[in-house]
């Protein structure tokens, strides 16, 4: 094992991506995931990979379609508004089943918004990344470490299912340092990839990378398929953290940045004798129903944390067909809410337990 | 009995859908044309625009890949850094290539990016059923310029090859017609120069190609050849505009 | 098991603020503790004031943003006025007061004024005013040992310039000793 090393957010998911293989990386500048492309841009020529600036996120993300449809782990890295602009490339990479891995460090919007740290995109991580009948996976850290591990386990999926996934973290994630362990890579898995168009060598019939379908029932029949693949994921692939819901009376649902937060709280609450806990998401797409269902089992009440005015907190309802009561408290704009805050929100939601 | 004509290798066996006088059909069989002489097929990937030549990804035998709108030349780009030793060509209309696609275009070509342009101007978007394009020329007619194309409101035609040929890293930007066999032959050398620019490893090649569409100009396809003589030609002079490389200073 | 570290560090960008939380992260880190350092960004950096929350604690780490900070270095007077108050009671607090002159009133913490700008002007030790104060909130709290700093110094300090080590370890010393 490696020993642990200090590293800022945006830099070990870089670094993690070229553990994970990926050699090409197509950006365009936006605070805060800077570091991201900077970091790419030194050392992927290091290895013999290739970043290039892009002159958009637009044409960042076809550069991804381009690449990945060569059959190459490839990646683009954005904030809010970038990924908006990126949206339409989602959408085809998905309706062309290209695996990729699109990281979102959020920032508060709508618009051009601020640059503080937001989980304000959920809705368009987990509902509507781009036109159309599709999905992503979302993946979620919480910590330096999770950034690591997970944008590994991103490209992993995103290969073997052939749907892209986007690593949803955050300003405060991505600029925060921790200790992190790196994975030597060694165990990384590739996967064959006969549907590339990276050339036939007079070998082979023809391969087309398409999303374009003018015969409905077609259409309609390669996204049926499709969904079947997203069922497999929705089943295998959802992924959660419980933390001291064994006897919680009160579940907090968090994920990322949020979710340090509401651990202290938790902490505080339990100092007071409150049986809080919490379920972290660690993937929003498929969402962890089978966590939070479990949690509802001796649960009254859940508490969903988000830093927007309250998106996950739907999923969260869905997942136990509002079954109990679930709140909300959240802040925006960039705001990070304290523990004192999601203290005094668990103590109110207490008090009416009683 | 000795073969004089047939259906170029790269050229998948398929009915093709465009209209009758259509220029798209002529291109289609230069390009094809110019990978069977290269003998590159099997390591080209062609990229298909939105547009009348969207299913270009059907009828090119070598691996092809359909772009959102304009996005042709960065998925080539991704396409080409990936495969350093591929050969990378889009085949992009107007539209594509000089409205939603101008930032790509302009940003690959700037990049010396080495791959193969194919333009088709026909002064007009044929797929969506014959609005203004940014090649439509100053008092043509079209659905979305029904009175004219009004410079005053509309500004003028793009002139892409001259714009593009201010760029270093354009290599080759070359105007051509098919209009007459003649034209069609220094066409073909053309498209099959931007082929070999590519293979020699020296940067962005383009050819844009005047072509007809009788369809959406309300013409037949002998009145469009006639109409894109007499006024497309004034307006888009054919010639080379930039050529880094001229014949003679030797290819490899 | 030690007390839980939660330092905020504040003043003005390019006094070393970053570089400094950087230095007393990887101490923790080398005592096999859990740390965190999350800086503030963006424009604010370029030239305004800086900050940087560094916690350093013997469980996981919930938020990495200190409101509250349990220590405090502040090197500028905005920094001051906005920071001083947030202590936690019990802090310890180490001001410049080369760059700031003025004293809280405040008896609930234990505030060090130690002049480092001048300190390290006149040490020959320009810029590392920060480090200064880092040695002194060291010597006041104990929330490392003066090896671990000492190996934290040579992890941070890049070997490109180890000239700057020797530079370092005298300011954290100037701090530690005044």
């Amino acid at each position: 094992m490696s020993e642990k090393v200090l590293m800022k957010g945006n830099e070990a998911l870089a670094e993690a991506a070229i553990i994970a293989g990926c050699r090409f990386f197509f950006g365009y500048p936006i605070t805060p995931q800077t570091e991201v492309a900077a970091y790419m841009s030194k050392m992927l020529p290091k290895v013999g990979g290739t970043f290039l600036q892009a002159e958009s996120e637009i044409s960042a993300i076809n550069m991804i379609y381009g690449a990945s449809s060569a059959g190459f782990r490839c990646m683009t890295s954005s904030s809010s508004p970038g990924i908006s602009l990126k949206s339409e490339g989602i959408s085809y990479l998905a309706g062309s089943d290209l695996p990729a891995v699109i990281c979102n460090v959020q920032r508060g919007s709508p618009g051009l918004g601020g640059i503080q740290p937001s989980q304000a995109d959920y809705w368009q991580a987990t509902r509507s990344a781009g036109h159309g009948d599709f999905h992503i996976m979302v993946f979620a850290p919480s910590t330096v470490q999770e950034m690591v591990d997970l944008i590994i386990r991103a490209f992993d999926r995103s290969d073997k299912y052939r749907v892209p996934a986007m690593m949803f973290a955050d300003g405060m994630l991505g600029q925060m340092m921790e200790p992190v362990v790196l994975p030597e890579g060694k165990d990384i898995k590739t996967y064959d990839k006969p549907w590339a168009t990276n050339g036939h060598k007079n070998k082979r019939p023809h391969n087309v990378t398409n999303s374009l379908y003018l015969d409905p029932y077609l259409l309609e029949k390669t996204i049926r398929e499709r969904f079947a693949r997203y069922d497999i994921i929705k089943e295998k692939e959802q992924l959660a953290e419980d933390y001291m819901t064994e006897d919680a009376d009160i579940v907090v649902v968090a994920y990322g940045a949020s979710s340090r937060v509401c651990r202290s709280a938790i902490v505080a609450a339990r100092a007071e004798g409150i049986k809080a806990g919490m379920v972290r998401p660690m993937t929003l797409w498929p969402f962890p129903e089978r966590a939070v269902r479990k949690a509802a089992e001796t649960a009254k009440a859940f508490l969903s944390v988000e830093m927007s005015m309250g998106q996950m907190v739907d999923d969260v309802k869905l997942a136990i067909d509002c079954r109990r009561p679930v709140y909300f408290y959240g802040r925006t704009g960039g705001v990070v809410p304290t523990p004192g805050e999601v203290l005094e929100q668990i103590k109110a939601i207490n008090g009416g337990l009683k | 009995m000795a073969i004089v004509y047939r259906r170029p290798k790269a050229l998948n066996e398929l009915e093709m859908h465009y209209c009758p006088g259509c220029n798209h059909g002529i291109v289609h069989r230069l390009v094809a044309e110019a990978i069977d002489e290269l003998d590159i097929e099997g390591r080209t990937i062609g990229i298909a625009p939105v547009g009348c030549a969207v299913k270009a990804y059907d009828y090119f035998a070598c691996d092809m890949v359909e772009a959102a709108h304009g996005r042709a030349p960065a998925i080539a780009t991704g396409l080409k850094r990936t495969m350093p030793d591929s050969v990378v060509f889009t085949y992009q209309g107007d539209g594509d290539l000089a409205a939603i696609g101008m930032c790509e275009t302009v940003h690959a070509a700037a990049r010396g990016e080495n791959i193969t342009v194919i333009f088709i101007n026909n002064a007009i978007y044929g797929m969506t059923g014959g609005q203004m394009a940014p090649t439509t020329l100053p008092n043509q007619i079209t659905q979305t310029s029904p009175y004219g194309r009004d410079t005053k409101t509309t500004g003028f035609p793009i002139r892409v090859c001259e714009m593009l040929s201010t760029l270093e890293g354009v290599a080759l930007a070359q105007r051509v017609a098919v209009d007459s066999v003649k034209n069609v032959r220094i066409a073909k050398k053309a498209i099959k120069r931007a082929f070999e620019n590519q293979i020699n490893g020296r940067g962005y090649s383009i050819i844009e190609i005047l072509s007809a569409c009788p369809t959406n100009w309300g013409l037949s396809p002998r009145e469009a050849l006639v109409w894109l003589r007499e006024n497309m030609l004034k307006y888009y002079p054919l010639g080379i505009y930039k050529d880094k490389y001229p014949e003679g200073g030797e290819s490899k | 098991m030690s007390k839980d570290l939660t330092l905020l560090l504040a003043g003005f960008g390019g006094q070393g603020l970053l570089f400094a939380g950087k230095v007393a992260a990887y101490a923790g880190l080398i005592d096999g503790r859990e740390i965190s350092w999350l800086p503030s960004y963006g424009p604010e950096m370029r030239g305004g004031t800086a900050n940087c929350s560094v916690t350093i604690s013997d469980s996981p780490i919930g938020s990495p943003l200190i409101l509250n900070p349990n220590a405090l270095i502040v090197m500028n007077l905005p920094s001051y006025d906005k920071y001083i108050g947030s202590a936690a009671p019990g802090a310890t607090a180490i001001v410049d007061s080369s760059m700031i002159d003025r004293k809280t009133g405040r008896h609930d913490i234990s505030v060090f004024y130690v002049p480092g700008t001048r300190l390290a002007e006149e040490g020959g030790m320009k810029g590392l005013a920060n480090m200064i104060l880092l040695g002194k909130l060291l010597k006041e709290t104990g929330f490392t040992s003066f090896e671990s700093m000492d190996k934290a110094l040579v992890k941070c300090v890049s070997a490109k310039h180890a000239d700057l080590l020797e530079q370092n370890r005298k300011a954290v010393k100037t701090g530690f000793e005044y």
